[in-house]
């Protein structure tokens, strides 16, 4: 039991000391002013072409999997279909 | 299918293939850069977005009032190209907005009505194929209010204080972005109609194939 009392201790003392130490710090530098977007350091800015490429991927992408579906789809109801006018010209011939 | 649908189909392949070279082609904007090239699959897309939920909407009309079958197929085929449609434009135009606008998402008008609209042909869709019978009235109903939306999607821009840009954008246009943007645009729309007339297709033949059954039963 005192064990347990003690951990808890210096778990609060270790948490109290880093939420001091934390608030020492002196907070980021305020921006005062516009900056354009191109104007920002490079590591602040979105690489253009990552998003270009996607958008274009998905594109096509999107495109080709709709028409595939339309195609399977269309090859299924066509089997169907060729089945049941075999089946009717089987029955109305026997 | 009809005569016409092979030349179309490879005038489309054609006009697909010679699309992203115009595009690579066009000048980059001052302010945006690379990442407005998005505007040549985006627009079009978009447009054809609108057009598929006109053509569902005035389909559903001429079913609900005429009780023609085939109208009735094409709406379906229409609310299937919406929602491709779509997805295309909901997801081109966040990638753009992050590089522009820096954020993916904007709750504004423009955005959030696309979204209701598209949400709405999702919903036709999901009618027809788990709402049992009656649901081709229902989902017809439906359609209206998805084409209701499209008058509100285009002018919100105008009147609403947005960062999306308003539709005074295309018309003002230099030639070298003008160029790709309608050369793009026409081959969307044919592939538009070159889908639109192999989803009516299915329909047909799902349509054959129940009146054969029904001849069976009978």
């Amino acid at each position: 039991m005192k064990l347990a009392r003690l951990v808890l201790v210096v778990l609060v003392t270790c948490g109290a000391s880093r939420v001091v130490l934390v608030a020492q710090q002196s907070p980021p530098q305020q921006q005062d002013e516009f900056v354009p977007i191109d104007q920002l350091p490079p590591q602040d800015q979105l690489p253009a072409a990552p998003l270009l490429v996607a958008a274009y991927a998905f594109v096509v992408l999107a495109l080709f999997v709709y028409v595939v579906s339309v195609a399977r789809r269309l090859t299924s109801v066509q089997r169907e279909l060729e089945r049941l006018e075999a089946d009717i010209k089987r029955g109305s011939s026997g | 299918m009809p005569k016409w649908f092979i030349p179309l189909a490879i005038l489309c392949g054609l006009m697909c293939a010679t699309a992203p070279i115009l595009v690579a082609q066009a000048p980059y904007e001052s302010t945006m850069g690379l990442v407005q090239k998005v505007f040549y699959v985006h627009l079009p897309s978009a447009w054809m977005f609108l057009l598929a939920a006109i053509v569902c909407g005035i389909a559903s009309v001429r079913y609900l009032f005429g009780g023609d079958s085939r109208q009735d197929r094409l709406a379906w085929a229409a609310a299937e190209l919406a929602v491709l449609f779509g997805v295309v434009t909901l997801v081109t135009g966040p990638l753009w907005a992050r590089k522009a606008w820096g954020v993916w998402w904007q709750w504004d008008v423009r955005l959030t009505a696309s979204l209701m609209g598209w949400m709405v042909a999702v919903a036709y869709l999901l009618l027809r194929k788990y709402g049992g019978p009656g649901s081709d009235k229902l989902a017809a109903g439906l359609a209206l209010f998805g084409m209701a939306n499209v008058p509100f999607v285009y002018i919100s821009v105008n009147y609403w204080r947005t960062i999306h840009p308003t539709t005074n954008v295309v018309p003002t246009l230099p030639t070298s972005f003008g160029v790709p943007l309608w050369f793009s645009a026409a081959a969307f729309l044919l592939l538009f109609v070159l889908l639109l007339r192999l989803r009516m297709r299915l329909e047909e033949q799902r349509a054959r194939i129940d009146a054969l059954y029904l001849s069976m039963d009978t």
